[in-house]
């Protein structure tokens, strides 16, 4: 293929699920009305919620899903040892995601509570990035399709490729959305990276933090404005732990 | 709308202003004929007025400016919509330009089409905001088509009201405005008395029962007018500002209000003046095509002042907040001779950290006026 006098490759793609709800995968298939075209950018090698074909042949694998089981740790260095580029791609693989609620309580109640007697191997859901180097992160839970398009065509054309840094209240504020603190409630915009179109306060639902931390963000405010707006401490710590995208800053905090 | 219309358009907006200088046509309206007047003009048009569109925690009710298709939507007793009207002319995101990819070729595509927009209720600050970024998309040194397709193709009809506890815009002179709408009305009891700036505004209100103001007419609103100058609670003191402004370039205080700041822009996005802007391409995902857009910013934003090659020249966020400051009190103030806050105070009540216009300013004087104790004061004037 020839852009403007570039030449441009399909990007060989292969892609990857751990321990997830393939959610993330499945907005690769989703967005109809542009979905030949995007998958046109793609060669794809490996994907099985798209093709039945294998190949080990790929470039740039997105892993979907968090680390939970000594042979995922396997699975995750062969994937990386064969891409150029590896993608965390959704919320689970860039921060351990929902699945990390169980890291909360002893791992044997985690395994009774959902298999029973069943003996389940088990570890503490962790991001992929405690196993492997981590090229780029697209988080999001699900990510967002419109995003995922736009770093894929920045991949095959070679162009600027940015998410963005600022936090979710740009996006919110320009939706002229009521801020959910004015509701009284808490909600994590002020400390998330944008990107999402503030999907969620714009349904009146407070933001969880899907999207991680945005850069360089003001924890120590953030947790002032919960104080001072005399917003319940404990559903903030929920929140925050809801993802797993605030360990950095809650370990620092304890 | 292609160049050769802007430059028409152009000289179009210089008689506008031009006629701004006539003397302006004044009538008073009963509030019931002045609701048939604003019904029949949402009905048919594309318009947008304040309404209620949440309760807050407090009970206070919060107002934005949305779609109107009768008189009956709008809450025209409303306080101030929590964000401003600054959209309606500098979308949050906004097109600039269309490209196409052929054979190795390209086009552009730039359009500068605006549909008539009709907004009801602006309050003078909101007004007077518009009147400024007149100043800088239309009279600077390239100015710009699509501000200047929107601003032409919108009617405004402003109304005024008692300030709330927290607007300054008397300390920036901005309680009253006098040019940039093309209606405004003024609430004097079971009438509206009528500054009319425009003959398209004229003539859409022939159509209804207008009354000469009489004696009565003319003391209230005099009193109205002083009711609502003397209404004001909060006051900033901004004479000589930008010499304090500059005084303080190095002042502990910056660090100290940008240590609360969450660099979340949500100032800038509810302000009526802030216009910084980022400008992006976007492929087609077919890569037939792009877009470039720009996209409102705020200096308050992490990555503002990050060049290429990753160098942010701004990355605390002290740095940051102090320059939002020194655009709106001393930058502009500088080069023409106003300062281009309004006094609205949507900044304030839309910053979770609790930082505003007032308190910043206050600090930096007060550190200022400690530390000349030891200059005697001036003689009184005889």
């Amino acid at each position: 293929m020839n852009h403007l006098g570039f030449k441009i490759e399909k990007m060989k793609i292969g892609s990857f699920d751990f321990t997830c709800c393939e959610g993330c995968q499945l907005q690769l298939a989703n967005k109809e009305s542009t979905l030949p075209a995007f998958l046109g950018l793609l060669d794809i090698r490996n994907f099985r919620e798209i093709s039945s074909e294998r190949h080990d042949d790929y470039d740039i694998a997105l892993v979907e899903g968090s680390i939970t089981r000594s042979d995922e740790i396997e699975r995750l260095k062969a994937i990386r040892a064969q891409a150029q580029v590896l993608v965390a791609f959704g919320t689970c693989a860039c921060f351990g995601g929902v699945n990390s609620l169980k890291n909360k309580i002893p791992a044997d109640e985690a395994v009774r509570g959902v298999y029973g007697d069943k003996a389940v191997e088990t570890m503490p859901s962790t991001k992929i990035s405690d196993i492997v180097t981590v090229d780029f992160m697209i988080p999001g839970c699900p990510v967002s399709k419109a995003e995922v398009e736009r770093v894929v065509i920045g991949i095959v054309t070679r162009s600027l490729n940015n998410l963005p840094k600022y936090p979710v209240c740009v996006d919110c504020k320009q939706k002229l959305n009521t801020c959910l603190f004015d509701l009284g409630e808490v909600c994590l915009g002020p400390v998330t990276k944008a990107g999402c179109d503030a999907v969620c306060p714009s349904g009146k639902t407070a933001c969880l933090g899907c999207r991680g931390p945005a850069d360089d963000m003001n924890f120590p405010s953030f947790l002032q404005l919960v104080r001072e707006k005399g917003l319940s401490h404990e559903e903030m710590m929920e929140k925050l732990t809801f993802y797993n995208g605030f360990a950095d800053y809650l370990d620092h905090e304890r | 709308m292609h160049l050769r219309t802007f430059i028409k358009d152009s000289a179009d907006l210089f008689r506008i202003s031009a006629a701004g200088a006539c003397p302006m046509i004044y009538k008073v309206i009963s509030k019931t004929e002045f609701r048939k007047f604003i019904d029949a003009l949402v009905k048919h048009n594309t318009a947008y007025g304040p309404r209620q569109v949440d309760t807050g925690s407090g009970g206070k009710p919060i107002y934005q400016f949305r779609p109107v298709t009768s008189a009956d939507e709008i809450d025209f007793d409303y306080t101030v919509t929590h964000s401003s009207a600054k959209h309606f002319f500098l979308p949050f995101r906004d097109e600039l330009s269309r490209f196409s990819f052929e054979d190795g070729n390209w086009e552009q595509e730039v359009r500068y089409e605006a549909p008539p927009l009709i907004l009801i209720g602006l309050r003078p600050c909101d007004i007077s905001a518009i009147n400024m970024l007149d100043e800088v998309m239309l009279h600077g040194p390239y100015p710009s088509p699509y501000y200047l397709a929107r601003r032409k193709n919108t009617f405004i009809i402003g109304m005024d009201h008692l300030p709330l506890p927290d607007c300054f815009c008397k300390s920036m002179n901005r309680h009253t405005v006098n040019h940039g709408f093309n209606l405004f009305c003024s609430d004097i009891g079971d009438k509206y008395y009528l500054s009319i700036n425009s003959s398209k505004a004229y003539s859409f209100l022939k159509e209804f029962m207008l009354e000469e103001p009489s004696y009565e007419d003319n003391c209230l609103l005099i009193e109205r007018r002083k009711m609502i100058k003397h209404s004001f609670e909060t006051n900033i003191e901004v004479t000589g500002l930008p010499v304090f402004l500059d005084i303080e370039f190095d002042s502990p205080i910056w660090q100290k209000w940008g240590d609360k700041c969450l660099s979340c822009g949500s100032c800038a996005m509810v302000c009526p003046t802030c216009y910084c802007y980022s400008v992006e391409e976007r492929f087609d995902i077919d890569l037939k095509g792009s877009s470039r857009q720009n996209h409102l910013y705020s200096c308050n934003l992490v990555d503002f002042a990050q060049v290429a090659g990753g160098h942010n020249f701004r990355p605390r966020n002290g740095d940051r907040l102090k320059y939002r400051y020194y655009h709106h009190y001393r930058g502009f103030a500088a080069n023409d001779n106003q300062q281009i806050c309004v006094g609205c105070n949507r900044c304030g009540r839309a910053c979770l950290a609790d930082i505003n216009p007032k308190d910043v300013i206050n600090d930096l004087r007060l550190e200022r006026e400690s530390c000349m104790i030891c200059v005697s004061p001036s003689p009184d004037r005889t």
